[in-house]
């Protein structure tokens, strides 16, 4: 994990090695919990309803997903395949072409699956609160952890949109990017920011979960039945000492 | 002894050796008693070969080698095949685990001069082990056809392009193409099917030259020319024990002790931090994106270390390919270049004990260096560290032939270190 965060960091560093000791970016702490299947539920809808317009979970399948997090399939049925072709054992694989993809965005769009075992879920969680207004840019936003990102800022309508803070034009590295900050419309009380604040914060959290549960399905069952094995292999390891010492008792 | 057995063994015995290679190799091989932790390794590799093969056979089950499939097949694996997941986590986990009992089991030939005669011959079977090893190593590191795959074995590939003149044609013979590609897929999956067998075979031929020649001992002096006659047989070592059930039994207790560590790391931490599956592996192969920074998973980088190390001469690289070949090559002549009057570190004086020591740092550093990016301090390091490797075994003949030794025992020592702590010191004659 240290290593991965420490390649992304280094990945970054043209961008930011200029704004040493400033903003930084060491990536947030996601602070997710596989076992919470509502926050892994709401993940699963953010994902379908704001991500899956382009981007595929390909190697998961629908009922697996139910499966796991305490779904049925009227549920799913309802909540998360909206044509009539898809059944619930199909592949999540996004409607949008990937041919179109590369056309829109300049890129191919990476499918999502593995996302959070070759980031890192901080790495998620920390990019996608990220984002800030770019003119630059052809969807007019950039990303402070994966600078010039071909992705728009899907969700700004939930976080609301960042401005980026640069550094004084003097100094050492003159204009580099010092931080972000969220612009509060002057229709909105302090409450209301901070209540959002925190809403984008749950919201973006719930997806990471969700992305990092469909990273690796077992997990959970993983570390469940591990400690069965190593409870059992502890007590072979008793007994397979106590038959050597008995053999080797007579060995002088 | 005479006792013939009579029944369906005596049927069987007739027609094939079954109760006399029993006896010549577990019930009546007599082995020093004396062994210690290390030599728990050499049975624990076995059983990490077993269990390489056994999962790889059912992973073949589901996996697809193709450049198309193969990443999809591994997730597939992964997520759909009934426990498939353990399968691959074993698979991956025990690779590493592998390498780890591997190094153990040649340090302990190291520490106690296992390759000294008459084991030269076991020694050089054992480094031709090692050497399949890495072979289908590398190949296996193509199968999950993620990035690290791709670009690892890409760099490797190139190493024989590095060959002076013929070069070129020699990379794209091995690649079977210009890229790696589907092709190499192919031919790297039917070798990495291949080659364990082979392992399997050499392991054998191992085992019987080590019986031919005995099992050397901490104390690296030869049971066979000390005292004869034990409990068991009139004519056997004095310090020997049967073979089975006494190490049968020890090694049980050290295999499940083993496995406890093995399912630590598959049920808990089976990426293990990103040494044992690399991060940049969960992405598919993408011929056109290089990663940032490549390197080989960890067993790999002590010579990936010192191929890096030397410098381009004449505009190629083949100087590094040469001297991270000869790396391991050198460990072919290891017995002819130690020349102490004795087996055992525990025997030989301060400079053996100094240059042992030295080479364990040695291989680590070069091993965490393999890992890291490069920067000029690294280079000089790793420049340093790859000499000292080098002059471990160069200067060899020198130093263990000055040094001095202590008079070896006639018969082997109780070396437990817990029957150390167990039994009081006896205080020295002339002091009562």
């Amino acid at each position: 994990m240290k290593r991965l965060l420490i390649a992304s960091v280094l990945l970054l560093a043209p961008a930011f090695v200029s704004a040493s000791g400033g903003a930084g970016l060491h990536l947030e702490k996601a602070d997710i919990d596989l076992a919470d299947q509502e926050s892994l539920q709401r993940g699963a809808k953010y994902f379908v309803g704001y991500c899956m317009g382009c981007h595929s979970l390909k190697y998961m399948r629908y009922n697996r997903m139910a499966e796991d997090l305490g779904l049925d399939e009227v549920q799913i049925r309802r909540d998360f395949i909206f044509d009539k072709e898809t059944k619930p054992g199909d592949l999540m694989v996004s409607a949008m072409r990937p041919r179109d993809g590369e056309k829109w965005f300049g890129t191919q769009v990476p499918d999502l699956t593995l996302v959070t075992r070759w980031r890192d879920p901080d790495w998620v969680f920390t990019y996608l609160k990220h984002f800030y207004l770019d003119e630059s840019r052809p969807y007019g936003v950039n990303n402070a952890v994966f600078p010039d990102v071909g992705m728009p800022h899907v969700l700004a309508g939930h976080q609301g949109l960042q401005k980026a803070v640069h550094t004084e034009t003097e100094g050492e590295h003159p204009g580099s990017l010092k931080g972000l900050e969220l612009m509060r419309p002057d229709n909105m009380s302090e409450e209301e920011h901070n209540q959002r604040v925190k809403e984008y914060d749950q919201m973006v959290r719930d997806l990471t979960n969700f992305l990092t549960y469909a990273g690796e399905p077992i997990k959970l069952e993983r570390r469940r039945l591990g400690f069965y094995v190593l409870g059992f292999l502890v007590i072979l390891f008793g007994l397979a000492y106590l038959l050597k010492k008995e053999y080797w008792k007579d060995v002088h | 002894m005479s006792t013939e057995r009579t029944g369906f063994l005596g049927w069987i015995d007739e027609r094939f050796p079954l109760t006399k290679v029993w006896k010549e190799h577990l019930s009546e091989y007599y082995a020093p008693k004396n062994f210690n932790f290390w030599y728990y390794m050499g049975s624990l590799a076995i059983l990490v070969l077993v269990l390489q093969i056994v999962t790889g056979l059912w992973l073949t089950m589901s996996y697809k080698p193709s450049a198309d499939d193969a990443f999809a097949s591994v997730a597939y694996i992964m997520r759909d095949v009934n426990w498939g997941w353990l399968l691959r986590y074993m698979h991956s986990t025990g690779a590493s685990a592998f390498f780890i009992l591997i190094y153990l089991h040649m340090f302990r030939a190291l520490l106690y001069g296992s390759y000294r005669k008459p084991r030269e011959l076991l020694w050089i079977i054992g480094v031709t082990i090692y050497l399949a090893m890495m072979a289908t190593a590398f190949f296996g590191y193509l199968l999950p056809w993620g990035q690290m795959s791709y670009w690892g074995a890409q760099v490797i590939v190139n190493l024989f392009a590095a060959v002076p003149g013929i070069g070129e044609d020699l990379s794209v013979w091995v690649r079977g193409d210009y890229v790696i590609s589907d092709v190499t897929l192919n031919r790297f999956f039917a070798f990495h099917f291949l080659v364990p067998f082979l392992i399997a075979g050499l392991v054998f031929i191992h085992i019987v030259a080590l019986h031919k020649v005995g099992s050397n001992n901490p104390d690296g002096i030869e049971i066979k020319q000390g005292p004869k006659g034990n409990r068991w047989d009139d004519k056997a070592p004095a310090d020997g024990i049967p073979f089975h059930p006494y190490y049968t039994v020890k090694d049980i207790a050290g295999a499940v002790g083993f496995l406890i560590l093995f399912a630590a790391v598959v049920f808990f931490w089976p990426d293990l931090g990103g040494l044992f599956l690399e991060a940049p592996n969960f992405q598919p192969a993408d011929p056109l994106k290089t990663p940032e920074h490549i390197a080989p998973v960890w067993y790999f980088t002590p010579y990936y270390a010192i191929l890096r190390a030397v410098p381009p001469m004449f505009g190629s690289q083949f100087p590094g390919v040469v001297v991270m070949f000869a790396a391991i090559l050198i460990l072919f002549f290891l017995p002819w270049l130690d020349r102490s009057e004795v087996k055992s570190i525990r025997y030989k004086g301060i400079l053996s004990k100094i240059a042992i020591g030295v080479f364990a740092i040695t291989f680590i550093v070069l091993a965490w260096l393999g890992l890291e990016s490069v920067t000029p301090a690294k280079t000089l390091l790793a420049q340093i560290f790859t000499v000292l490797y080098f002059l471990f075994f160069l200067l060899m003949p020198i130093y263990s032939k000055l040094d001095k030794t202590k008079p070896i025992p006639e018969r082997v020592t109780k070396t437990s270190w817990m029957s150390r702590i167990k039994t009081k010191p006896v205080p020295e004659r002339g002091t009562q």
